[in-house]
C-alpha cells in the first residue's frame, strides 16, 4: 500500500495490529477508520434500496411483503443518513485532508476524535442490534414522525438510541473541526488563505455544534415518551405531533446542509486544479458557505407546509427557503466560472465533479418547486420529493464524495488507481443515476406517493424503467470499488503531487508523514495560485 | 494583582454569584406560586436566562475571555434564540 519512506502506514504507535488502528488518534487513520466503515454500510445500504426497486418493478408482492418493504426502505434511510452521508465527508476525508490543508500535525483534540469514531461505531452496533431484537427492524421510515413512531411495535427505541449516539459523534467532530481552524492554522495561513474544503467543513462543524443536540434531545423526548407515555407528543395524551416535527426538522434540515457544504467545499477544491486557473469569487464562496449554514437553520418548516402549520409560519418559512437558494446559486455560477477559459483536464474528479453540478442544479432547482407553497401541495408526500432529494444528497454530495475519493486518493494511499475505468464508473453511475430517478420526478407529478408498497398500473412503465437504472447505478458502484480497493494494493506508485494541486496537503509526501509535514509550513499566499 | 489577591477577589465573586443564584431560585419558586398566566412561563424563563448568564460570566470565567469567545457563545444564545423563536411563533399563531 505504501511507498518506501517513513509515513503514517508504517510508522510504529503505541500499538501494534488492529489496535494500531482503532485505538490510534491520528487524525489519517481515523479518518480512514471512517470511510472503511461507512462504505461498508453504503453497500449494505445500498443493496436494500436495489431490493426495494425489485419489490416495485411490478404491482403489488414481488419479492417482500408489505411489513418487510416498510423495515426495508426505513433502514435504507437510516443508513444512508445517519450511517453514510452525515458523517459522509467532513468525518472521513475533513478528518484526513483538514489539519493536512492548513499545516497542522492533528486536530486539536485527537482523543476526542477517536472517542468520535468509537462513538459511531457503537451507535452503528445499536441500530443493528436494533433489526434483530424486540419487535424487529423499524418501520417509521427515517424521519421517527410521532403519533406512528409511538404506536408501532417494532424496535424503534433502540434504533432511535442508537442514532441519539450517532449525533453524539457527530458534535465532537464539529467541536473538532471549529477548535482546529481557530487555533492550530499554520503561520501566515490567515483565515483567506485557507482551501475552500476547510471553510466549508467549518462552516459544517458550527451546523453540527449547534443542530445536532437538538435531535438528540428530541430523539430521548421520543424515547421517554415510548416507555413513560408522558403525553408530549402524543395528541391523545394532549401532546403535540406537530412539535416532534418542528424539533426533528430544527435538525435534520441544517442536517442537509452538513451534507452538502463538504461536498461543495471538495468542488471548490477540485475545479482550480483541474481547469489551471484560479477559483471565481474565492470570498464569495467562503462566505456563502457561512450564509448557507446560517440561513439553512431558518428554513426547517417547508418540510411541514402540509402537517397543519399556521399560514403565516408557511409563508415565513417559504421565504426564507427562496433566500437559501440565492448563496448556493452563488456558489454554482462561481464554479462555472472558474472553469470559464481555463486548461479543462477532465480526469476522473473533475468528471465526477461536472457530474455534481449537472445533478446539484437539478436538485436545487427543483427544491424551489417543493419550497413554493402552491406548487409544494401538488407533490409534497409524492416520489417527486424523493427524486429531489437523491438528486441533492445522491447526485449532489455522493458525487462529489466520490470526486473527492478520486481527487485525494494518491495522497492517501501514494497509489494511482486506473483512470480509464474510473470515468468508466463515472459515466455508468451517471446514466444510472438519472434513468433511477427522473422518472421519479414524473412519478410524483403524477401523484405516486412515496413509501408506499404497491400501485396504479398506470405507473408501472417508470416504475421498470426506474428499476433499471438501478442496476446500472449499482454496476457503476461497483466498476468503481473495484477500481479503488484493487488499486490500494497493486495500484502503480503516484507521485507527491500528481494532479499539480496548490493546496498545502500536496506539498507533503503521499502517504503523509505521521506528523504530516517533515517541517511546519509557512504559508505566503492564497491557496489557488493557477492564471 | 498578584495571584493571591486575585484568587481571593474571584473566591467573593464566586460566593457573591452562589447567594445571587440561590436568591434567583427562590424567587423562581415564588413566582411559580403566583398566579400570571401565560407570562408564568416566560417569567421562569427569563429568571433562568440570567441564572445561566451569571454562570457563564463568572463560574465559566467567559467574562475574563476574549471577544471572539464570547461572540461565538453570543452567536450561538442567538441561533437557538431565532430557533426557538420561529417555533413558539408557529405554536402561538396556529389557532
Amino acid at each position: 500500500m505504501e511507498n518506501s519512506e517513513l509515513n503514517f502506514y508504517n510508522t510504529d504507535g503505541r500499538y501494534k495490529g488492529i489496535f494500531s488502528w482503532i485505538l490510534s488518534t491520528d487524525h489519517k487513520r481515523i479518518g480512514l477508520l471512517y470511510l472503511t466503515a461507512m462504505f461498508s454500510f453504503f453497500l449494505v445500504a445500498v443493496t436494500l434500496g436495489l431490493l426495494m426497486r425489485l419489490e416495485l418493478i411490478a404491482p403489488g408482492e414481488t419479492i417482500m411483503t408489505a411489513p418487510v418493504y416498510n423495515a426495508v426502505f426505513t433502514v435504507h434511510g437510516v443508513i444512508m443518513i445517519f450511517l453514510f452521508i452525515i458523517p459522509g465527508i467532513p468525518a472521513g476525508l475533513g478528518n484526513f485532508f483538514l489539519p493536512l490543508q492548513i499545516g497542522a500535525q492533528d486536530v486539536a483534540f485527537p482523543r476526542i476524535n477517536l472517542m468520535s469514531w468509537w462513538f459511531y461505531m457503537s451507535g452503528a452496533m445499536v441500530i443493528l442490534i436494533s433489526l434483530f431484537t424486540g419487535g424487529g427492524a423499524p418501520d417509521t421510515g427515517w424521519t421517527f414522525y410521532v403519533p406512528y413512531s409511538l404506536k408501532t411495535g417494532t424496535n424503534v427505541t433502540l434504533a432511535v438510541f442508537g442514532v441519539f449516539l450517532l449525533g453524539i459523534s457527530s458534535t465532537m467532530t464539529g467541536i473538532n473541526f471549529v477548535t482546529t481552524i481557530h487555533r492550530l492554522r499554520a503561520p501566515g495561513m490567515k483565515w483567506f488563505r485557507m482551501p475552500l474544503f476547510s471553510w466549508a467543513l467549518y462552516a459544517t462543524g458550527w451546523v453540527q455544534i449547534l443542530a445536532t443536540p437538538v435531535l438528540g434531545l428530541t430523539l430521548l423526548l421520543l424515547i421517554l415518551e415510548r416507555l413513560f407515555n408522558i403525553g408530549l407528543f402524543d395528541p391523545s395524551r394532549g401532546g403535540d405531533p406537530l412539535l416532534f416535527e418542528h424539533l426533528f426538522w430544527i435538525y435534520s434540515h441544517p442536517a442537509v446542509y452538513i451534507m452538502i457544504l463538504p461536498a461543495m467545499g471538495v468542488v471548490s477544491e477540485i475545479i482550480p486544479v483541474f481547469a489551471r486557473r484560479t477559483i471565481f469569487g474565492y470570498k464569495m464562496i467562503a462566505f456563502s458557505s457561512i450564509a448557507i449554514a446560517f440561513v439553512g437553520y431558518l428554513v426547517w418548516g417547508h418540510h411541514m407546509f402540509t402537517s397543519g402549520m399556521s399560514d403565516i409560519s408557511r409563508i415565513v418559512f417559504s421565504f426564507l427557503t427562496f433566500i437559501v437558494a440565492v448563496p448556493s446559486g452563488i456558489k454554482v455560477f462561481n464554479w462555472v466560472s472558474s472553469m470559464y477559459k481555463g486548461s479543462i483536464d477532465l480526469k476522473s474528479p473533475l468528471l465526477f465533479t461536472v457530474a455534481f453540478i449537472f445533478l446539484f442544479s437539478i436538485g436545487g432547482i427543483t427544491g424551489l418547486v417543493n419550497g413554493a407553497l402552491a406548487t409544494n401541495i401538488h407533490v409534497h408526500g409524492t416520489y417527486f420529493i424523493v427524486a429531489h432529494f437523491h438528486y441533492t444528497m445522491f447526485g449532489g454530495t455522493a458525487f462529489a464524495f466520490f470526486a473527492a475519493l478520486h481527487y485525494w486518493f494518491p495522497k492517501m494511499f501514494g497509489r494511482m488507481y486506473r483512470e480509464r475505468l474510473a470515468k468508466t464508473a463515472c459515466i455508468f453511475l451517471f446514466i444510472g443515476f438519472n434513468v433511477l430517478y427522473f422518472p421519479m420526478f414524473i412519478l410524483g407529478w403524477e401523484g405516486m406517493p412515496r413509501r408506499y408498497y404497491d400501485y396504479l398500473p398506470e405507473f408501472q412503465s417508470l416504475q421498470v424503467i426506474s428499476t433499471i437504472g438501478s442496476w446500472i447505478l449499482v454496476a457503476g458502484i461497483v466498476i468503481m470499488f473495484y477500481n479503488l480497493i484493487r488499486s490500494v494494493f497493486r495500484g502503480e506508485k503516484a507521485g507527491n503531487n500528481p494532479w499539480g494541486g496548490s493546496t498545502l496537503e500536496w506539498t507533503t509526501s503521499s502517504p503523509p508523514p505521521a506528523e504530516n509535514f517533515e517541517e511546519v509550513p509557512v504559508v505566503t499566499g492564497g491557496p489557488y495560485r493557477f492564471r | 494583582m498578584n495571584n493571591n489577591a486575585k484568587s481571593s477577589g474571584r473566591t467573593a465573586i464566586y460566593i457573591a454569584t452562589w447567594i445571587c443564584l440561590l436568591a434567583l431560585t427562590a424567587l423562581t419558586v415564588t413566582v411559580a406560586g403566583m398566579n400570571l398566566g401565560k407570562y408564568g412561563a416566560l417569567t421562569s424563563v427569563l429568571i433562568a436566562s440570567v441564572k445561566a448568564s451569571l454562570i457563564l460570566l463568572f463560574f465559566m470565567h467567559l467574562k475574563y475571555e476574549t471577544l471572539l469567545l464570547k461572540a461565538m457563545l453570543l452567536g450561538t444564545i442567538a441561533t437557538i434564540a431565532v430557533i426557538i423563536g420561529l417555533t413558539f411563533f408557529d405554536v402561538g399563531i396556529r389557532y
